[in-house]
């Protein structure tokens, strides 16, 4: 990588900053309960839109591994999600009725809080249907985790997504709030994923799973993105470029070892595929406010028309983390 | 008499605070070094704490970087202290902030009962240390370090570079030997004061002072100066990860640290609550025994360095991505790629899966879709069967269809026909078996019933594209094991080739096939090449036909007799 291609990086990292800060205007504080925020604390940060039938689940979920503090924008939402989440003592609340594509799919408003609140914490970024697991998650709190990075020197965690579905038609199980949706969406694929690296950035582009097997069959270079770097020891200079799929500077994107070894790295379960999925579908496809025009969920929709069972005979039932370390979705590195 | 534990402290002062009244409360005097780098709030909270105490003392603070030669300054300095203010005391432990007892202390004193005259110290020379990161042994001893490694690292590096190629070297005062090892000691009062007390220690300061990572060295050195008892191991339980950082231990490792029988262990994650009150707690339910075992904890760490320094072999994930020929293994396990096979024989598939017990499948790169075995429309890992995921990235797939199987040897057929992108990975790959028949794809030409225009087409196509893969596979960096035979030479002694084969995949070895598959029929194949050539298309992959002279079909039925050893 030369100099001049190193210097455009900063230049296009400058700009993202930029675009995030002016973009803070567009959001407007509910419920701004930061100054609580020690500087130890542990922060997760997540757009949303009318997502309240997850949120119990979400939160409970959250603050079972340790997070310390939510800090949500919330799109708009007219199901009670932001009345709900104004409520939460460990939430501070922004809404905003501006685009979500025009402020690339949320990234420039978390980009924003992030460079106001997320400095020297550790920094977690998840959608409100992304559930993280790290090696012993059973055992220790997302504080050992950070700890270890920390006495490393790590300061990016990796974690796949990993696409969860149920066994039969989507809408057979209907999921009801506060309910674990893994008990819903118990099945994933273990061993289909396509890596590929991006020299620009130096991160991995991944791709495959049941979306790529079922929805994108013939067409699997438009299959979603699967690679996400969650977990930041965030600094106000940094910017995910591109949901979290990638970051700058460059160096936060490499989670991976590239000389035989492995490095530590976790999984989002995704608990996209739900009865909500449909109709979540539906209406982000009027919208129009997603990645592509929503192609992704026309794509969705004609596939769900036509085959409403993403399971297959080969699918893997989730038990836990280890069985995602023995399978090779994530690694434990060298923590031990 | 007793023992008196020393402790460096930087951080979770609680925690160390936990620990020094633990061993207080049971006649063990604590001599504790608080970093100068603590607030002085913090230090006094600490001090508080343990005020009513009054065997645990307070040493003067130095700032103890890490590498630096405050941390041996510290252990001097409340090395001292401890032999002064308490005569009782015979033998010293150092032990760290983040130290844990695992077991009563008494058991501790009793071992040291049974060896007064013994210091435990781990001290070896620097030609046999293994352990050193950065490579520096030796040279720790004969260079100046006045630049942090951690905080001024390309100095560091650039002055140990510059100090080597002017040659520079320090010279070792007082013939001191070199010795390296954990920094966790227990020594004697004889031996410690003797080191303490040496006529000539200020040159020895002045000395260590400009080594690197003295707290490696200097006890280590100067105990074999004194002591006449030195056992070589650290009583304190420290795992070192690949980076030489210490390993942290969890409530989760509380079976483990039971079982490994250690007197103390390092280092403990201070919110492991779990391990704090368990081991600190007066439970005698613990039983003894005589020797420290830590081979379960050891294995446990060294399986963890190898994972993160070697990984899983085959393993291609988000934290996994190595560079070509770094892989350890480009694939997960040993597999067969048969070209050929499946046109010379009706059913190949079919019976080598009987023969070999492997599984048998298609052509998995054909051009329409992915032929797996019995015919399936996903298989392990849910692989999908659509050509064009496939040939988005075939060696992913590849890769994908090996590591979802491991366990199961995989066996797949091959052709010119298929796609040819991987022909390269496969070559490299020592896990390839490749057998190839070469020029059989002619005998499914010639059994179409297509345009004899269309079949010259195809054939010249065919054969260049073999031609090229057979070229790949004899290319010098090749590691796949190859076999090639022609199409002439096969069909003239076909189950020696088969039971060669057979052997190498089965794992039950020495069996003889008894079955061979049914060969396709030949007759009329050797005119079907001369037309070829008459169309001016030079078929030479297949070898030898002579026109008219048709391969007898006596091998389809029945085997030759083949020798078992």
């Amino acid at each position: 990588m030369g100099i001049i291609s190193r210097y455009r990086l900063r230049l296009a990292r400058k700009r993202w900053l930029i675009r995030a800060f002016r973009k803070r205007r567009e959001l407007r504080s509910i419920a701004l309960r930061a100054e609580a925020i020690r500087s130890s604390d542990i922060l997760l940060f997540s757009t949303l839109r009318n997502e309240k039938v997850r949120l119990p689940y979400f939160l409970k979920y959250y603050r079972q591994l340790g997070v310390n503090h939510f800090l949500i924008v919330d799109n708009d939402s007219d199901d009670g999600s932001r009345e709900y989440l104004a409520a939460q003592p460990d939430v501070s609340l922004w809404t905003t009725r501006h685009s979500y594509k025009r402020s690339r799919f949320g990234v420039d408003w978390l980009n924003w809080l992030q460079m106001r609140y997320g400095h020297e914490h550790w920094c977690l970024v998840v959608d409100p249907d992304e559930f993280f697991v790290y090696p012993f998650c059973d055992t220790r709190p997302l504080r050992a985790l950070t700890d270890w990075l920390d006495a490393s020197n790590i300061k990016s965690f990796p974690a796949m997504l990993l696409d969860m579905y149920p066994k039969g038609p989507l809408d057979a199980q209907p999921y009801h709030e506060g309910q674990d949706p893994f008990e819903i969406a118990q099945y994933f694929d273990s061993g289909n994923y396509i890596l590929q690296r991006n020299r620009r950035f130096g991160n991995l582009w991944i791709q495959g799973g049941p979306r790529a097997r079922t929805f994108f069959a013939n067409d699997p270079e438009q299959a979603p993105a699967l690679n996400k770097i969650p977990l930041v020891r965030w600094r106000r200079e940094y910017a995910y470029v591109s949901s979290t799929h990638m970051l700058l500077p460059r160096g936060l994107n490499q989670v991976y070892d590239e000389w035989g070894g492995e490095k530590a790295s976790g999984i989002l379960l995704h608990a996209k595929f739900l009865d909500t999925f449909a109709i979540k579908a539906e209406e982000e496809m009027r919208r129009g406010e997603h990645y592509a025009a929503s192609a992704e969920y026309k794509a969705y929709k004609a596939g769900l028309d036509a085959q409403p069972d993403m399971w297959c005979k080969w699918s893997e039932k989730y038990i836990n983390w280890r069985q995602l370390e023995i399978l090779g979705l994530m690694s434990k590195g060298n923590w031990a | 008499m007793t023992v008196g534990f020393v402790m460096l402290c930087h951080t979770a002062l609680s925690r160390a605070a936990q620990v020094a009244r633990h061993w207080a409360e049971r006649n063990c005097p604590v001599v504790i070094h608080v970093d100068r780098r603590v607030s002085s709030s913090e230090f006094n909270e600490l001090r508080t704490e343990l005020a009513d105490l009054g065997n645990v003392k307070f040493s003067a603070r130095h700032a103890c970087e890490w590498g630096t030669w405050g941390i041996v300054a510290a252990s001097q300095d409340a090395s001292s202290l401890m032999l002064r203010e308490f005569p009782s005391v015979r033998h010293v432990y150092l032990a760290s902030g983040s130290c844990l007892p695992l077991r009563p202390v008494e058991d501790l004193v009793a071992y040291l009962d049974e060896r007064p005259k013994t210091d435990f110290i781990e001290s070896v020379t620097t030609e046999d240390v293994g352990w050193t990161v950065g490579g520096l042994d030796f040279e720790r001893f004969t260079l100046r370090f006045p630049f942090s490694w951690r905080k001024q690292r390309e100095l560091f590096d650039f002055y140990v570079w510059l100090q080597r190629k002017v040659g520079f070297r320090r010279r070792i005062p007082l013939g001191l030997v070199p010795h390296l090892g954990s920094q966790w000691w227990c020594l004697t009062r004889k031996t410690l004061s003797s080191i303490l007390e040496h006529p000539e220690r200020e040159k020895i300061d002045a000395y260590f002072r400009k080594v690197w990572i003295p707290d490696e060295s200097y006890f280590q050195t100067l105990v074999r100066q004194h002591s006449l008892n030195v056992e070589s191991r650290s009583l304190t339980l420290s795992k070192f990860d690949f980076q030489g950082k210490p390993h942290i231990f969890y409530d989760d490792h509380l079976q483990l640290l039971r079982k490994s029988d250690c007197f103390v262990a390092r280092k403990i994650w201070p919110e492991a609550d779990k391990l704090y009150s368990v081991f600190l707690s007066d439970d005698r339910s613990r039983q003894a025994s005589a020797e420290p075992n830590p081979g379960k904890i050891d294995r446990l760490f060294s399986k963890a360095v190898e994972r993160r320094t070697k990984g899983r072999p085959g393993l291609y994930m988000q934290s996994r991505f190595p560079n070509e020929n770094w892989e350890n293994g480009r694939t997960a396990g040993p597999y067969s790629v048969f070209c050929g096979f499946s046109d010379v024989f009706e059913n190949f598939e079919v019976w080598l899966s009987k023969a070999s017990g492997s599984r048998v499948h298609g052509h998995l790169f054909a051009k329409e879709r992915v032929e797996f075995a019995g015919g399936e429309t996903t298989f392990n890992g849910a692989l999908s069967d659509s050509a064009a995921i496939r040939d988005y990235d075939p060696k992913n797939f590849l890769t994908n269809l090996i590591w979802n199987t491991r366990g199961e040897r995989q066996c797949f057929q091959f052709g010119p026909a298929d796609t040819q992108d991987l022909n390269w990975f496969l070559a490299l790959d020592a896990n390839a078996h490749v057998s190839v028949i070469s020029g059989a794809w002619a005998v499914s030409l010639f059994q179409s019933n297509l345009n004899f225009g269309d079949i010259r087409r195809e054939a010249a196509r065919l054969q260049k594209a073999e031609m090229e893969f057979l070229n790949v596979l004899r290319s010098g960096y090749a590691k796949a094991r190859v076999r090639v035979w022609t199409l002439a030479e096969f069909v003239e002694n076909p189950m020696e080739p088969l039971q060669t084969i057979i052997d190498e995949i089965g794992p039950r070895h020495g069996r003889r096939l008894t079955e061979a598959p049914r060969m396709a029929d030949l007759s009329g194949f050797g005119q079907f090449l001369q037309n070829l050539r008459n169309q001016g298309m030079q078929p030479i992959l297949m070898g030898d036909f002579p026109v008219g002279d048709d391969p007898s079909p006596k091998t389809t039925r029945r085997g030759r007799p083949y020798l078992v050893k």
